[in-house]
C-alpha cells in the first residue's frame, strides 16, 4: 500500500492543478467561495498525488463542491456522504478522502451516518459548512438554527434546541474536531491542513454565511465591532486569551469554564487554562466546543486532536493476519473446505 | 444386546422431519443426518423451519424448531412435501407438524415428554396418543429422556448436560432406520468436542443407545435403504443458498480481478451472507457492517467508484430503504449488485417465511426511469451461479443488478458439485488505462453502451460523477431537455442490450403443447418435479422457468407462441404475470398464486395442472 504522504518524493502542485473548468454557481457573496479557495490552496501542499484525492458530498449548496474541484469526486444523495466516503476509503485506504457537507445534510438526514463514521474513526476529512439554515431548498430551519429563529417553516420561531456539531463529534468519541470561519482564509488553510494530516476522522466545522436566507448568522463572531469579544483563537500550549484588549481569558473553576478579566480579582495570565488539543480526556474539549456567545466566546481552531488507530488500519491488519493464519489461500481452497465427498 | 435381522426395504426417496423445542438441537441433528446422507451417496435437499423468536416459551407450538431432509436415489429438486418420518421430541412438535406428514408415516416421539405438563403447554386438551388421532400412523413411543439418562449414567454428568444429548438418541434411531454407519457422526463428536472428552463420550454413548434401541424394539419391522444417486463424477459438498450467494461473489471477485466489498446491515433472512463474507478476510473480502441499510448500499457505491466489486445484501424492507441509492448507482452508471433475499411482506410481514413478492419493487421501486438488471436464482446451489452472473453482468455492463433469492433458497441446502474457479467464465470490467487521451466519463462502448470505469488513483482520469443528470459523453451536469431524454434512453437501452449476453429461455419438454407452465426464481425445484412427473404420464405440458427477469431472454415471445394455454405460478399475488401481460399483451395468461408463507406442494400443483388439462 502506498503511503498517503510520500515523504521522500516532493510533489510540485499548484492551486491550478485543482481548479475545475466548471462554472461555480453559488450566490455572489456566499461563504462557500472562500472555502473553495482555501481548499484549493491546501491540496497542492499536502504532498499527495492529485489523482489520490477523492471529494465526495451529499446534497445541499455546499455539496456541489466536488464539481468545482479537479479531483476524483462524487456528488451523492442527501445525507449519505459519510457512507459514500466510508466506501471509498475502505475500498482503497491509500486515497485522501474529503467529505463536503452542510448542517442539514450532515446533522439532520445524515446524522446517523455522521456519528457512526466518527465513532469508527475512518480516516476521512469532513468539512461541515454550518450556515444554520437550509439554503438549497430556500430558507427552512436546520438542526443548527438557534432556537426561536423565524424561518419559512418556523414563522413563530423554532421550537427545538440546536445541535452543536462539536458536542456530537466528541460525544461520538471523535478524535479530531476543529472550528473555523469562512471570513478567515488564513485560519481555514491552517485548520484544513492540520485536519488532513490527522489520521482518523477529522471534522472541521466552518461557520459559513448564507447571504440570502440567514445573512449575518454568525455576525457576533465575524463583525469587526464584536468579533474580538466573541471569538477565542485557541492554540495548543497557549493560554486561552481573547478580547479587544487581550485581557479576557478562560479559567477552569470547579467543573466549569469561566470567563475572567486579567488584572481583576487578582487574576493573572498564569491562572488561565492552557489549551491541550492532544489531551485524550474529552472533558475540557467538550466544554470548549460548547462555549457560545453571549456567555462565552466561540472557540476557533483545533479543539481536539488525539491520535488513535483508524478503522481501515485495523481492517487491513486483520486481512494480513488472516492471510497468514488461514489454511484457505485460494477461492478453490474455500470451495473445498469443510465436509466434502467425492463421487467416482 | 442381541441383533435381530430386520428386513431391508429399498426406497427411491424419503422425507424425514426432525422437530423439537427450539433448544433441543434439531438443526444440528438434521445437519448431522445430512452429512451422513451425503456419505451414503444420495442426492438431497434440506430445509430448516424455525421460529421467528430465538427462544419462544419452552414446550409451546410457537417454540418448535424443525429440520426437513429429502433424499433419494435420483436427482432431488426440493426439500420435499410431506414427511415419511417425523421425530417429535415433545407434544408441541407433534401438534405443529401433523399437517406436514404423510398418512401412515412413522412418528417417533419422546414418550417421556408426553405428559400432562407437555400437553398443556402444547395446547392439547387430551393425550394425543390415546384419543385416536394417530390411528393409521406407525407411532414409536421411545422413552428417549429416560434412556438417555441411563446411557450416560456411568459418566456422572449434570442433568443439563445429559439432557442436551438426547437429540443424539433420536438421531441414533434414525441412523438405524436408514442403515447408516455411525462412524461419521462419532468422528464429528471427536473433532467438535476435542477439548471435552466427557462430552464426546456422552454423545457417542447416547447415539449408540438410540441406534441399539431401534435395533432391539419390535415396532420397527423393517429398515430402509436408499441407493446412491447417479451423480456426476466430482467432489461435492452440502451448501445453503446464503453461503452459495456469498461464495458466488467471492468467485466473481477472483475472476474479475477486483476486490470484493460488501456494505450491509443484518436482516432476516439475508444475514448469513454478511456473516459468511465477514469470515473470508483471508481472501481479501472487505465486509462492512454499516449502521443501517442505506449506509450499506451507499458505502458499496463508494467502494464501486473506488474500483471494488461492490455488493449489498438485504431483504424486502431493506430493499425499500435502498431505493434512492440504487437510483444513484443507475445514474452514476457504476457496477453494484443488490441481493434481495425475499421474505413475506409487506412491512415486517413474515420475516422467517419465504415469498416472491419483491419482484415489482425490484423492477420499478425507484424514482425516475431507473432500469436495473434482475436475475432470480432458482435453487440453493444456483445462488452461487446467480451471484456470479449478476456480478459479471453488472461489472461488464456498468449498471446495477439485483439478485433475487428467497428465504427458502437461502436457508435450504442442496448438494453442490464444487466447480473449479478457473472453469468459471472470465469477467472483464471495462477499466480505463492511465492517461487514456480519449477518456470521457460518459463516453460509451458502442455495443454494450456501458461507460468506462476510471478508478481513483489512476493518473490522467480525474472526473466527477453524481446523482444529477449528466451531459452525454462529457459527464458535465446538464439540465438540457433533449440531453435528459437521450440519457434516459441510453440507460434503458444499455440494460435491454444485456439480453444479447444471456442465454435463450429454455423450455423443459416440447416447445408446443396444451399447457405451458411459467414460473421464476425459487420455485424451480417443485415446478420441475411436477412437470417431469406429468410428462412421464404422457400429459401435454411444458415448463418455462425464468431466471433472467430484466431483461427477459430474447426468445421469450416465441416460447409463449407454441402453447394453447399459459399458466403463471408464483408465491405472490401475480407480479410476474402482470409483467408478462405488459410486455407480451398478445397472449392470454392464467395464474396460480399462493401467499401463505409456504412453498408450493407437489400435490396442489398437480391438481391444478390436471384440472386445466382436463377442461
Amino acid at each position: 500500500m502506498e503511503s498517503k504522504f510520500m515523504e521522500n518524493q516532493i510533489i510540485q502542485l499548484t492551486k491550478e492543478d485543482f481548479s475545475s473548468d466548471q462554472m461555480v454557481k453559488w450566490c455572489p457573496g456566499c461563504g462557500d467561495h472562500a472555502i473553495l479557495h482555501s481548499v484549493e490552496n491546501v491540496f497542492p501542499n499536502l504532498g499527495i498525488r492529485k489523482e489520490d484525492f477523492v471529494v465526495v458530498s451529499g446534497i445541499g449548496c455546499s455539496s456541489r463542491f466536488p464539481y468545482y474541484m479537479n479531483t476524483y469526486g462524487m456528488h451523492g444523495i442527501h445525507g449519505r456522504a459519510a457512507a459514500l466516503a466510508t466506501g471509498v476509503k475502505l475500498s482503497n485506504p491509500s486515497l485522501s478522502v474529503w467529505m463536503i457537507t452542510g448542517d442539514g445534510d450532515c446533522m439532520a438526514i445524515g446524522g446517523n451516518h455522521f456519528i457512526h463514521t466518527v465513532r469508527r474513526n475512518i480516516d476521512i476529512n469532513i468539512l461541515l459548512f454550518n450556515n444554520k439554515i437550509y439554503g438549497l431548498t430556500k430558507g427552512q430551519y436546520s438542526p443548527t438554527t438557534p432556537r426561536g429563529s423565524k424561518t419559512k417553516t418556523s414563522p413563530q420561531g423554532t421550537f427545538e434546541r440546536p445541535f452543536n456539531p462539536g458536542e456530537l463529534v466528541i460525544g461520538s468519541q471523535g478524535n479530531f474536531f476543529a472550528r473555523t470561519l469562512d471570513t478567515n482564509p488564513k485560519h481555514m488553510t491552517a485548520v484544513f491542513t492540520e485536519a488532513a494530516r490527522h489520521k482518523g476522522t477529522s471534522v472541521v466545522e466552518i461557520l459559513q454565511n448564507c447571504v440570502i436566507f440567514f445573512n449575518k448568522a454568525h455576525e457576533l463572531i465575524t463583525s469587526r465591532e464584536t468579533k474580538d469579544d466573541n471569538q477565542l483563537m485557541i492554540e495548543h500550549g497557549k493560554p486561552l486569551i481573547f478580547g479587544k484588549e487581550k485581557n479576557k481569558g478562560i479559567v477552569l473553576r470547579g467543573t466549569s469554564l469561566e470567563v475572567v478579566t486579567i488584572g481583576e480579582n487578582g487574576i493573572t495570565e498564569s491562572d488561565l487554562l492552557v489549551h491541550n488539543q492532544y489531551d485524550p480526556d474529552p472533558g475540557i474539549h467538550m466544554m470548549l466546543a460548547r462555549m457560545m456567545p453571549p456567555e462565552y466566546p466561540v472557540a476557533l481552531g483545533i479543539i481536539r486532536s488525539v491520535a488513535a488507530e483508524t478503522f481501515e488500519t485495523i481492517m487491513m491488519d486483520s486481512i494480513i493476519h488472516e492471510k497468514e493464519r488461514s489454511k484457505i489461500k485460494t477461492v478453490d481452497d474455500m470451495l473445498n473446505s469443510g465436509n466434502t465427498w467425492v463421487i467416482e | 444386546m442381541t441383533t435381530k435381522k430386520s428386513k431391508v426395504v429399498g426406497l427411491e426417496q424419503v422425507v424425514v422431519r426432525f422437530a423439537g423445542d427450539s433448544g433441543d438441537g434439531m438443526q444440528l441433528t438434521g445437519s448431522l443426518f445430512s452429512d451422513s446422507t451425503a456419505f451414503a451417496g444420495n442426492d438431497f435437499a434440506t430445509f430448516p423451519d424455525y421460529p421467528a423468536e430465538i427462544r419462544a416459551p419452552q414446550g409451546t407450538v410457537a417454540g418448535v424448531s424443525g429440520f426437513q431432509i429429502h433424499f433419494g436415489q435420483n436427482t432431488v429438486y426440493t426439500s420435499g412435501d410431506l414427511a415419511d418420518v417425523l421425530i417429535a421430541m415433545n407434544p408441541a412438535s407433534l401438534k405443529a407438524n401433523m399437517k406436514w406428514i404423510k398418512k401412515g408415516a412413522i412418528i417417533i416421539i419422546d414418550a417421556d415428554a408426553f405428559n400432562e405438563k407437555g400437553f398443556e403447554r402444547a395446547g392439547y386438551a387430551a393425550d394425543p396418543l390415546s384419543d385416536g388421532a394417530l390411528d393409521g400412523y406407525n407411532v414409536i413411543k421411545a422413552p428417549i429422556t429416560l434412556l438417555t439418562k441411563e446411557a450416560v449414567k456411568h459418566l456422572d454428568l449434570d442433568n443439563k448436560t445429559t439432557l442436551k444429548t438426547k437429540n443424539m438418541f433420536a438421531l441414533g434411531i434414525i441412523m438405524f432406520l436408514f442403515n447408516r454407519d455411525l462412524k461419521l457422526i462419532n468422528d464429528y463428536f471427536e473433532s467438535k468436542f476435542k477439548a471435552n472428552p466427557l462430552v464426546v463420550d456422552a454423545n457417542k454413548a447416547v447415539l449408540a443407545a438410540g441406534f441399539n434401541y431401534a435395533d432391539t424394539i419390535e415396532a420397527l419391522g423393517s429398515t430402509y435403504k436408499v441407493e446412491p444417486a447417479p451423480l456426476e463424477k466430482g467432489r461435492y459438498r452440502n451448501i445453503t443458498g446464503n453461503v452459495a450467494t456469498a461464495w458466488g461473489f467471492i468467485a466473481a471477485a477472483e475472476r474479475s480481478g477486483r476486490e470484493l466489498f460488501l456494505g450491509s446491515y443484518p436482516i432476516t433472512p439475508a444475514t448469513e451472507i454478511l456473516q459468511e463474507l465477514s469470515s473470508h478476510k483471508e481472501l481479501s473480502v472487505k465486509a462492512f457492517q454499516a449502521e443501517d441499510e442505506i449506509a450499506g448500499i451507499v458505502s458499496a457505491i463508494g467502494a464501486s467508484y473506488a474500483g471494488s466489486l461492490a455488493i449489498t445484501t438485504t431483504s424486502g424492507p431493506g430493499l425499500s430503504l435502498k431505493s434512492e441509492a440504487i437510483g444513484l448507482a443507475v445514474m452514476t452508471e457504476l457496477p453494484l449488485v443488490i441481493v434481495d433475499v425475499q421474505r413475506g411482506g409487506p412491512s415486517t410481514g413474515l420475516p422467517t417465511k419465504s415469498e416472491q413478492s419483491d419482484l415489482m419493487q425490484a423492477l420499478y421501486g425507484r424514482n425516475g426511469e431507473a432500469p436495473v438488471i434482475i436475475i432470480a436464482a432458482q435453487s440453493s446451489v444456483d445462488c452461487f451461479y446467480g451471484a456470479f452472473d449478476a456480478a459479471k453482468l453488472s461489472l461488464e455492463h456498468m449498471t446495477p443488478a439485483i439478485l433475487l433469492t428467497d428465504g427458502s433458497l437461502a436457508n435450504g441446502s442442496e448438494v453442490f458439485k464444487i466447480p473449479r474457479v478457473a472453469d468459471l467464465p472470465e469477467i472483464k470490467p471495462p477499466l480505463v488505462a492511465a492517461n487514456d487521451p480519449d477518456y470521457k466519463p460518459y463516453r460509451r462502448n458502442p455495443e454494450k453502451l456501458n461507460r468506462y470505469w476510471a478508478v481513483p488513483g489512476t493518473e490522467g482520469l480525474r472526473h466527477r460523477v453524481g446523482g444529477l443528470e449528466k451531459e452525454d459523453v462529457s459527464g458535465n451536469v446538464s439540465h438540457d431537455p433533449l440531453n435528459h431524454q437521450k440519457m434516459i434512453m441510453l440507460r434503458e437501452e444499455k440494460v435491454q442490450r444485456v439480453a444479447n449476453y444471456i442465454p435463450d429461455q429454455a423450455i423443459l419438454g416440447n416447445d408446443t403443447g396444451d399447457l405451458l407452465i411459467v414460473s421464476w426464481g425459487g420455485t424451480y425445484g417443485v415446478m420441475r418435479t411436477v412437470v417431469n412427473k406429468m410428462q412421464e404420464q404422457g400429459k401435454s405440458i411444458s415448463l418455462a422457468h425464468f431466471r433472467y427477469i430484466m431483461p427477459l431472454p430474447r426468445n421469450t415471445e416465441q416460447v409463449f407462441a407454441g402453447f394453447k394455454r399459459i399458466l403463471v405460478c408464483e408465491i405472490n399475488n401475480g407480479q410476474f404475470v402482470k409483467y408478462l401481460k405488459m410486455n407480451f399483451p398478445q397472449y392470454r395468461y392464467e395464474q396460480y398464486n399462493k401467499i401463505q408463507g409456504l412453498p408450493f406442494m407437489i400435490a396442489e400443483l398437480e391438481d391444478k395442472f390436471n384440472s386445466i388439462l382436463n377442461q
